[in-house]
């Protein structure tokens, strides 16, 4: 239990690292994009519902546990399918001149 | 967690860890193909394997007996997911803050879940993290949905103020911090979760009720911050470290922006949420109407514009609310026809979320290296011939860089009053959000075009020959 402590605070700095070092290099064109990305990819907190849902110790448990899927589901999909909306519109001129 | 089916299963236990390897691999290069709009969509694919190898390896899972709802939950969200991904592009901004509601509704729901199953039995750490998950993810919840209901225009966008206001909340925020002490200290006392939960969900309406909408920008990306905090807190609670890294990176994109956010604003975060920012100030809405100003039409307008070489489009909130984009493409393009060189200059905070502007630009077909950003641009507007600015009023004062006692001052602006002719589209000579005076406007060189960004680009491009 401990060593998994640290090695998830390890794990977590780590990931900070890189995010910053990823994100920096976003260009401000496409931050709105980013945004609704990482939004998308947050909801990998849908493992947490699932598991909650499927293992079902309690009903209480797993009442919240639909709710958290629902939830986080509308964020995968919906956040996928409007960040490549967003993405298809940015078009260079080069091609066409 | 059931040490006896623990060895059982070990090989699929395994096989889990290894796809949730694959899928955080995934997930950072998501997120580093989005640097460029040429890898960007990369990024967007790399994210779907990702995430559905994720969900797909949970499923998986030793401890699952039941399949029936993750399905039918997994499939009544789809359903409200995919609306949610077709909404209009001038409705992003209120969609991307009901996203960060639902990813931190998600989280304190499974934290409250996961306090009711383990109670009396929680360790510190966990109950540390566990409280913090639960916080994190309620005050994100009910404050990106009073964000969500400001933008749409549901709630006033004005802020809402009162006196004691910055003590009420700071105190809000004291006692759920205590609630948490205390239950780290006696995980056996579940009389007390429930004030866990409730005290942040009070205090996330309490926060945002005096952000006005000009602090937007830097809101959304600070709750976007919160929610990938709360969603690593969850990590630690459940151990997975697949959910640790992702909430660090969601976590970090958010800070990223909040900061860039408020650099664009001069302003701290304790300033913004704090501060109740965009206030009318009203001794100073009399005395501006006696100074002249001089107006101009469409046609004088389209003249001016025909005739010079290099054009500056300034866009801001007001061009997204009159759904202006599009006849500023029209613009752009009767413009372009006639050979003059024709760029946008996009301040960060130039509407109400970050990137805003690019968007929309992007949604109505503009070219992506025709949007400029500001420290790019600023030195080009001393050779620009005709800087137009159409609903952008506080990035473009520049009170901002000469007036000490405004309270803008010392925020970066566009350069706008360096051009040999600065034109400006709005409504009346009220006073913007901020509510705060612009000297732009009695300028010699600026020309005030009154009337709705909409109509009056279109009536330009009429004039130009160009219109429809």
């Amino acid at each position: 239990m401990n060593s998994n402590l640290i090695d998830g605070l390890f794990i977590f700095m780590l990931a900070c690292f890189i995010g910053f070092e990823v994100i920096r290099h976003v260009s401000p064109l496409l931050h709105t994009p980013l945004m609704s990305l990482t939004n998308a990819l947050d909801a990998i907190a849908v493992v947490g519902a699932i598991v909650l849902v499927g293992e079902h110790r309690s009903n209480f448990a797993a009442v919240l546990g639909v709710i958290a899927i629902i939830a986080a589901t509308s964020n995968v999909v919906g956040g996928f399918l409007i960040t490549d909306r967003m993405l298809k519109m940015f078009k260079s001129s080069r091609p066409t001149k | 967690m059931i040490a006896t089916t623990m060895t059982e299963f070990a090989g699929s236990q395994h096989v889990i860890e290894v796809i949730y390897l694959v899928a955080s691999a995934l997930f950072i290069l998501s997120l580093k193909w989005m640097s460029s709009p040429t890898t960007a969509r990369h990024g967007i694919w790399a994210g779907e394997i990702g995430m559905v190898l994720a969900i797909a390896g949970t499923l998986l899972h030793r401890g699952i007996v039941d399949y029936t709802w993750i399905l039918i939950a997994l499939v009544l969200g789809t359903g409200i997911g995919i609306p949610l991904g077709r909404v209009k592009m001038t409705a992003v901004p209120q969609r991307t803050a009901l996203s960060h509601a639902f990813g931190a509704l998600c989280v304190t729901l499974v934290g409250t879940a996961e306090f009711y199953l383990r109670t009396p039995d929680v360790p510190k750490f966990m109950m540390s993290v566990l409280s913090m998950e639960v916080i994190l993810g309620g005050l994100t919840f009910t404050g990106s949905l009073m964000a969500a209901g400001k933008l749409q225009e549901i709630l006033p966008q004005r802020p809402i103020t009162y006196k004691g206001q910055n003590i009420v909340n700071l105190g809000l925020l004291g006692i759920a911090i205590a609630v948490a002490v205390y239950l780290v200290m006696h995980p056996e006392a579940k009389q007390f979760f429930p004030l866990l939960v409730g005290i942040p969900l009070i205090f996330g309406v309490f926060m945002v009720i005096p952000i006005g909408g000009a602090d937007m920008p830097t809101v959304i990306s600070l709750l976007n911050s919160y929610a990938g905090l709360s969603a690593a807190a969850m990590g630690f609670v459940l151990d997975s470290k697949l959910l640790i890294i992702a909430g660090a990176l969601d976590g970090s994109s958010g800070l990223i922006l909040s900061i860039i956010m408020s650099k664009a604003m001069n302003r701290s975060f304790a300033n913004v949420l704090f501060g109740a920012f965009g206030q009318v100030q009203p001794s100073a809405a009399g005395a501006q109407e006696a100074k002249p100003v001089r107006s101009a039409t469409p046609e004088e307008a389209a003249a001016i514009l025909a005739a010079a070489n290099k054009v500056v489009i300034v866009p801001g909130y007001g061009m997204a609310v009159a759904q202006a984009q599009h006849k500023v493409r029209e613009l752009y393009d009767s413009l372009a026809k006639k050979g003059v060189d024709v760029r946008f200059a996009i301040h960060p905070v130039a509407g109400r979320m970050p990137g805003h502007m690019n968007v929309l630009l992007a949604e109505a077909d503009i070219p992506y290296d025709r949007l400029i950003e500001m420290d790019e641009i600023n030195g080009d507007f001393p050779a620009t011939d005709v800087a137009l600015i159409i609903g952008a009023n506080d990035v473009t004062n520049p009170a901002a860089r000469t007036d000490q006692s405004s309270p803008i001052f010392g925020m970066p602006i566009l350069d706008v009053d360096r051009a040999h002719t600065v034109m400006v589209i709005k409504r009346s000579m009220n006073p913007g959000f901020a509510g705060i005076d612009n000297p732009l406007y009695y300028l010699d060189q600026t020309l005030m075009l009154f009337g709705d960004a909409k109509q009056f680009v279109g009536g330009i491009v009429r004039e130009l020959g160009g219109g429809h």
